[in-house]
């Protein structure tokens, strides 16, 4: 019945959701921020570590739906190791990619798996806003982030 | 499907459903089931009508063409104050204004109210009000130092009566409160609210934005000061709504905007106003608007609130009743009078997947904080799914909610 809904909600996301990656307090942490979705309710608390201009680490906390619990869990993973202009950049592409524009998803890697976001217009957001709260992060932002 | 329950009524809802050309549709390949009715609901064809007749012969400017198309305008316009000041059970059609919704109306009220307070003063809400009954009042308590009080509910989502009473004093100098919980469905004891606040001398604003399709208003038999509602939840378009006030408390009132229409004499030294309601109605209203909410005033007489109310009433019991098989939900709001709103949450489900798998098979649900994140914050939610049921819901449609409910269980695993 709801198969065509796979497109969405693929088993990797389910698991992510269950089983947040990095999903802890980090009492040492760099730099952190809050990240709020008005509409809906979701917030996190990004934190990271920084050295060299290479993101050492990177945990999340906070509640939210299924797709932006998968999104922080699997953006805490891939970021980890890259700089920050790195992760700037994996940033845009997956904008582009949850907004439905092209993009090469070999790019993306893991993070693929959220492409079918791009058909829901209002879950779109669900799958940004760690993501844009890790960019306002990277950009020396202290007030909490909204998707607004 | 309770077929006892079908049989037994005598309320045709096959017969009502083809009233309304909307539900006739598939959503993602499904039959459409529309349980948003407590966000918007939808329109029957005589409403849709009405406005075409409208726009196609009728069309002009009220109040000031001496022309036939203005004269009919105005007639029809004029005629559904009539018929909102009947609905209501008011004394005078003059104590009916014209509004974009409840929330300008509340506004309205409110901006009067900012003239009459000052520091130490007290506003009294309660705490299942919607934002629109909260913000306006946090802005007047802003301008004046007054505060705002907020008599609180209990876990069940019902007021505390003996806490309500104990925040009335003096000091309060208004009050607005709920007639119904758009996030809970709990319905206020509000004659019995409204006669303690009397006792105090305060006057009472009622907001009936949720309770208006559900529950027959007789502000006359209530005395509430004010009574505000949105046409859209009643049927009718959106963009329309009323104020009810008493004729001595409007009359007291500054007005909320100026323009035309709300004047009878302007010179550059000094404007006077038009008499109530006129006084609040400055601009071209929206007439068609206007129109649609008489037309599903009589929609909804012609089939009669009663009736309705009986018919939501056995859906809610039908849906508390199959929902009590499904172990991972937990209902928000189980106040011993509500209404049909039937707000869950699902043991480790966020209200956003429910809502974006439901209408997956075709079930059109609300997910999100309903405009009251206090309400939430009490309940230790960020947001719950909410099934709302109108006059043209089915027992299936209840059966469907269920399954698409366990279905979306059983994928989240």
């Amino acid at each position: 019945m709801l198969d065509d809904l796979r497109d969405l909600y693929q088993e990797v996301i389910f698991d992510h959701n269950r089983n947040p990656r990095n999903f802890r307090a980090m009492d040492d942490a760099d730099l952190q921020i809050d990240g709020f979705n008005p509409l809906c309710g979701d917030r996190l608390t990004l934190f990271i570590k920084i050295s060299d201009g290479v993101i050492s680490d990177a945990s999340f906390q906070g509640q939210g739906c299924a797709i932006s619990t998968a999104s922080a869990s699997l953006m805490t993973e891939i970021v980890k190791g890259k700089t920050e202009k790195e992760a700037e950049q994996l940033f845009t592409l997956f904008h582009k990619m949850a907004t439905g524009e092209h993009v090469e998803m070999d790019e993306l890697g893991k993070l693929a798996v959220l492409a079918g976001v791009c058909e829901y217009p209002a879950r779109v957001k669900c799958a940004t806003l760690p993501w844009h709260t890790l960019d306002a992060l990277l950009k020396g932002s202290e007030e909490p982030v909204t998707t607004e | 499907m309770n077929q006892q329950v079908e049989k037994s009524m005598p309320y045709d809802v096959e017969k009502i459903r083809q009233d309304f050309p909307i539900l006739d549709q598939k959503v993602r390949d499904k039959q459409l089931v529309y349980l948003d009715n407590a966000a918007t609901s939808q329109k029957p064809k005589s409403v849709i009508d009405s406005i075409v007749h409208y726009y196609e012969t009728d069309n002009a400017n009220i109040h000031r063409g001496v022309h036939t198309l203005s004269e009919r305008a105005t007639l029809s316009y004029e005629n559904s104050r009539k018929k909102v000041q009947q609905f209501l059970n008011a004394g005078s059609e003059k104590e009916i204004v014209f509004t974009r919704g409840a929330t300008e109306a509340i506004n309205l009220v409110a901006n009067a109210v900012r003239e009459l307070v000052t520091v130490g003063d007290e506003i009294l809400i309660t705490a299942m009000e919607h934002h629109s009954n909260i913000v306006p009042w946090q802005m007047l308590c802003e301008k004046t130092g007054a505060t705002l009080r907020v008599a609180p509910i209990n876990k069940q989502g019902e007021l505390i009566f003996e806490e309500f009473e104990a925040l009335i004093s003096e000091k309060v100098k208004f009050a607005a409160i709920s007639h119904m919980s758009n996030a809970l469905g709990t319905i206020n004891p509000i004659k019995k609210m409204i006669d303690l606040l009397h006792r105090y001398e305060i006057p009472v604003l009622v907001d009936g934005a949720q309770a208006i399709p559900h529950i027959a208003v007789d502000v006359t038999a209530l005395d509430c000061e004010f009574y505000v509602f949105s046409g859209h939840k009643l049927y009718a378009p959106t963009g329309i709504g009323a104020l009810y006030g008493k004729m001595e408390q409007l009359e007291q009132m500054a007005p909320y905007q100026g323009g035309g229409d709300m004047i009878s004499v302007v010179t550059f030294d000094k404007t006077v106003y038009n008499r109530v309601p006129y006084k609040f109605e400055a601009g071209t209203p929206n007439i068609a608007g206007t129109i649609g909410l008489g037309a599903a005033i009589d929609y909804v007489n012609g089939i009669g609130i009663e009736a309705i109310a009986e018919h939501e009433n056995q859906l809610l019991n039908y849906a508390v009743e199959q929902s009590k098989k499904i172990d991972r939900l937990k209902m928000i709001g189980t106040a011993k009078n509500k209404g049909a709103i039937m707000s869950f949450v699902l043991d480790g489900i966020h209200p956003h997947d429910i809502g974006t798998m439901m209408d997956h098979q075709g079930i059109a649900v609300r997910a999100g904080h309903h405009c009251a994140m206090p309400v939430m914050d009490f309940f230790g939610v960020p947001a719950t799914a909410r099934a709302s049921f109108a006059m043209y819901n089915t027992f299936q449609e209840v059966d469907a909610l269920m399954d698409g409910i366990e279905n979306l269980i059983e994928m989240f695993g």
